[in-house]
């Protein structure tokens, strides 16, 4: 028996030195799995065999309740009576929860106390909850609650932007960038244009749908299943709404079947209910929200109404410019005023626009309270400032991509952002240059005019656009992490981090951190579900930064017990720290060497801790709301992408030819996951711009809650012929997790370049004599307005 | 809402003649996550749109969410936990491990399925014909590219075309 087994009662000093195990031959080679490497998804083996455990999934307890919300059916209205007891007398019914039920608050808003669990007295938009029946089967209590006797009283509704801006219904204060002197470098400039832009909203469609599973402890003790990008925040608000403490609560997630921002804030409600039934009853409750219910409750991507002025000379160079941003909102402010900095934040995109003024209004609407999506405002803010480019250039008779060019920010830096932040790390001059050789876009611009001209039917356009996405949360104390590792006496090591996991890669690349610290393969390294027990206030995994942070996080836990195991053998063999040397699964202690579970071992016999917590915080970044400036941004992610798309004039339907896409991720941890991440970006963004419509009807309903009327790219609607690399010379100047760059949100908006070259499309449809005006998503319907709109212009008969 | 009619059925999963008490109106999808707790079938939109969902009967591709269980009495149903044989993986998801053919991996059960379906059903094609015939199943994370050359790998190359 080995003695590190003895745990206790063995007798007094009786420890001999561990028999090393035998070096295997092969323990030169670099370990399986570091960073850098292009290792699989560490659940590639259960994606495929069905074995990989979402929260719907984890076998159900016995006496487990199923949960059905019920939801307003108008969109703004006072609910003058509501009759419950047909529901409560239904078959099946073992519970039924309103307002009156809640021990805590009746509050599930991340930051404002403006979204009720249930509504009471007023329902300010029609999907909104009002009362959860939990019974023995999904089907009883979904069929009890149709039987709620309910009278509303309508209130006026204000449905879209422009209906809220004519009533002037601010939900939350504007906010406002200035940089020099835009209105006089506009009225000195010696051209100037003007235009407005709107942007349709998006359903984030996770394949898994909302979900979470409460099982009720002893005493206030509840544990949550949920499949939530911010396991913290749903245990705040299960805690709040039972009227608990934070430590009754543990929230934990393995993985989650997509996210994209849809659950960051919107799980907290389903956790909340779910919780709130396993405490009522005593027993096992689940909400697993059905797909139409889910699309119809759940907040989507912000539309945006954007209206913009510029002033330019003869070469395209712009002198200053204008963007009055106004974002959609819904009935509660929900992550919107982060959503909407963020859109203001990107509303140079990597342009130097010298003189700017960033105006927002954040609107409210009795719609749904739309949240985070993919890119946080970003992709809002610099669809604008590409339209604005593409202008230009048309107004000049320049290729476009000449005038973007003229205005990227500078490499060796110099330049400022709207927000007074220096743009140090520019290098989307050098990308572009690359990429623009490796598309050939010249020639095929110039085969595309060539084709143009002998095709009156179908028509096509090209557009190369940039990227360049500012990484870290806006709000600056949530950029920290917490890990937490734990060597065991064989030397495997279990990992644990605030991230969460939902199809990134993130746990993979982390992992890889941790076992390139310790050297050691990456099968030695557990992966372990994301729990507020383990990891505490943490981040959601948002914004792009969950590599960056956990990342960062679990290095430092695995420095600091690789830290303990050096300073143990440096003075068990009287050796200075810089002569123990951690080689692939061995540490080399002066002359000697050892296997890695041979030193932990040996660490464990002399009691060294085994065991580390890890935290980051990102330094040095601060913004001043008051002055509207700062350095919100750690560093920049860079992208550039060419698409060549065609439209048919007759029916207005569009196709990605081809794309070309060069994206930078620094020095990359795990180039697969890269990879996989820029593609399917790319792929989500033109969804966003081109085939996902959502359409409220003047009731203010959403009619399109089904992948049957909301159109989701098929493996048929991908471009034919995508090109994507990573981009060689990437570096991260920052500090950052082995120098790689964050990688989830910036590619989405490599689909820009596509809505650009449908732009260019319509615009050849009319002979290139009409600047098209077309919002997004670019529809068939809207490509074919847009088409005779820019021939009536043009004076086509 | 009146009590549907409750039927003793036997279905053949993935080799095995399973019986199971069922109320008419239960989806095959229902039998094979809650009776049969086999939870590898995922429940996407409920809608027959997303794929999630997809199982083989009889050898033919099918969305569960559309079937009812009692459909499929005495017929045999193929699931994504029936596919690998003698703990080896079917080529299908080798191909799709290789490929890196998932994110997230909820779409992956009815993705590999559907490709089933097309080695089972003879279908083949050009990649464009491929593609058309697995547009049923969405991922929304984006991995088309990687699924279709997981796919690829494993259908035999028509000759001739």
């Amino acid at each position: 028996m080995s003695e590190t087994r003895i745990q206790d009662r063995g007798e007094a000093e009786t420890l001999r030195d561990v028999p090393h195990h035998k070096l295997a031959a092969a323990a030169d080679k670099a370990i399986r799995g570091g960073v850098a490497r292009p290792v699989a998804h560490d659940s590639a083996a259960r994606h495929v065999t069905g074995a990989a455990v979402y929260v719907d999934d984890i076998p159900e307890l016995p006496g487990t309740l199923h949960l059905h919300v019920a939801t307003s059916s108008r969109a703004h209205a006072r609910v003058a009576a509501i009759d419950l007891a047909p529901v409560r007398a239904a078959p099946g019914v073992v519970a039924v929860l309103s307002a009156g039920d809640i021990p805590g608050e009746n509050d599930c808003s991340p930051v404002f106390h403006d979204d009720p669990v249930f509504a009471e007295g007023e329902v300010q938009y029609a999907g909104q909850s009002l009362f959860a029946v939990a019974a023995v089967t999904r089907e009883a209590a979904r069929a009890a609650a149709a039987l709620a006797r309910i009278e509303y009283e309508d209130l006026p509704a204000l449905l879209t932007v422009d209906d809220a801006l004519a009533a002037d219904a601010d939900l939350l204060p504007p906010h406002e960038m200035r940089l020099g002197d835009p209105e006089a470098a506009i009225a000195a400039a010696p051209r100037r244009l003007a235009g407005t832009i709107r942007v349709g909203g998006q359903d984030h469609f996770y394949l898994e749908g909302q979900i979470a599973y409460a099982v009720p402890g002893e005493g206030e003790d509840v544990l949550v299943h949920s499949s939530t990008q911010h396991p913290s925040e749903v245990q705040h608000t299960v805690a709040k709404v039972l009227g608990v403490a934070d430590h009754a609560v543990t929230v934990e997630v393995r993985r989650m079947g997509g996210g994209f921002g849809g659950k960051e804030s919107q799980p907290a409600l389903f956790a909340a209910i779910a919780a709130l039934a396993a405490k009522k009853t005593g027993r096992p409750a689940k909400l697993r929200v059905d797909r139409d219910d889910d699309m119809v409750m759940t907040g989507k991507r912000h539309d945006f109404r954007i209206d913009w002025e510029v002033g330019f000379d003869g070469s395209g160079r712009i002198a200053g410019a204008v963007f009055r941003q106004a974002a959609r909102c819904g009935y509660s402010a929900d992550l919107s005023g982060g959503i909407a900095d963020r859109a203001m934040f990107h509303a140079d995109n990597a342009y130097d626009l010298r003189a700017a003024r960033i105006h927002s209004r954040r609107l409210k609407t009795h719609t749904v309270s739309n949240t985070a999506f993919r890119g946080f405002g970003g992709p809002q803010g610099m669809i604008a400032t590409e339209r604005v480019l593409d202008a230009v250039a048309f107004a000049l008779g320049r290729d476009p991509l000449d005038v973007r060019r003229a205005n990227f920010y500078p490499p060796g830096g110099g330049a400022v952002t709207p927000y007074h932040q220096e743009v140090t790390d520019s290098v989307v001059s050098e990308m572009v240059e690359e990429l623009e050789r490796s598309s050939g876009y010249r020639a095929r611009r110039q085969a595309v005019r060539a084709f143009n001209a002998g095709s009156p039917i179908l028509k096509k356009g090209i557009s190369l656009t940039p990227v360049k996405f500012g990484i870290s949360f806006t709000a600056t104390h949530l950029n920290q992490a917490g890990a937490l590792v734990h060597v065991y006496k064989d030397g495997s090591v279990h990992l644990n981090h605030g991230g969460t996991e939902m199809g990134q890669g993130l746990f993979v690349k982390v992992a890889q951190v941790v076992a390139e610290v310790f050297q050691i393969d990456l099968d030695r390294v557990k992966i372990t579900a994301t729990t507020t027990a383990k990891v505490p206030n943490t981040s959601a995994t948002a914004a792009s930064s969950g590599s960056d942070l956990n990342g960062m996080a679990a290095k430092a836990a695995a420095e600091a017990i690789r830290g303990r195991l050096v300073a143990f053998a440096a003075a068990k063999y009287r050796l200075p720290e810089d002569r123990i040397v951690f080689l692939p699964n061995r540490v080399r202690i002066g002359n000697e060497e050892m296997s890695f579970p041979d030193l932990v071992q040996e660490a464990y016999l002399n009691q060294v801790s085994l065991s580390s917590t890890g935290f980051y915080a990102t330094p040095g970044i601060h913004y001043d709301r008051e002055t509207a400036s700062g350095k919100p941004f750690f560093y920049y992610a860079y992208g550039a992408a060419v698409s060549e798309v065609a439209i048919d004039t007759l029916t207005g339907e569009n196709r990605v030819l081809r794309v070309d896409i060069l994206h930078d991720v620094g020095r990359s941890l795990n180039p697969a996951i890269d990879l996989g991440q820029i593609e399917g970006g790319f792929i989500q963004g033109l969804g966003w711009l081109t085939t996902e419509e959502l359409w409220w009807d003047e009731a203010g309903r959403l009619r399109t809650h089904a992948p049957s009327t909301y159109k989701i790219p098929t493996a048929n609607d991908r471009p034919d012929d995508m090109r994507i690399a990573i981009w060689s010379k990437g570096e991260n100047r920052a500090e950052t997790v082995f120098r790689s760059k964050a990688v989830g949100e910036p590619p989405l908006m490599l689909a820009l370049s596509a809505f650009s070259a449908i732009v260019d499309a319509v615009a050849a449809a009319a002979d290139y004599r009409a600047f098209p005006d077309l919002d997004a998503p670019a529809t068939p319907e809207r490509v074919l307005a847009a088409v005779e709109d820019a021939r009536r212009r043009a004076g086509f008969a | 809402m009146p009590d549907g009619q409750s039927l003793d059925i036997t279905i053949t999963v993935n080799g095995e003649a399973r019986t199971v008490v069922v109320d008419t109106r239960t989806t095959l999808l229902d039998a094979l996550r809650d009776r049969l707790h086999l939870s590898g079938t995922k429940k996407g939109c409920g809608l027959g749109q997303c794929g999630a969902c997809t199982v083989l009967l009889d050898g033919r591709r099918i969305v569960s969410c559309l079937t009812f269980a009692v459909m499929a009495e005495g017929k045999a149903v193929t699931t994504i936990e029936g596919l690998a044989q003698d703990g080896s993986l079917h080529p299908l998801q080798a191909a799709f491990v290789e490929h890196d053919a998932f994110q997230c991996g909820y779409c992956t059960p009815g993705q590999i399925m559907s490709a089933a379906g097309l080695l089972s059903e003879g279908r083949n094609g050009t990649d464009d014909e491929i593609r058309d015939l697995m547009s049923g199943n969405i991922c929304r994370c984006g991995a088309y590219t990687n699924i279709l050359a997981a796919i690829r790998d494993v259908l035999p190359r028509e000759s001739g075309r």
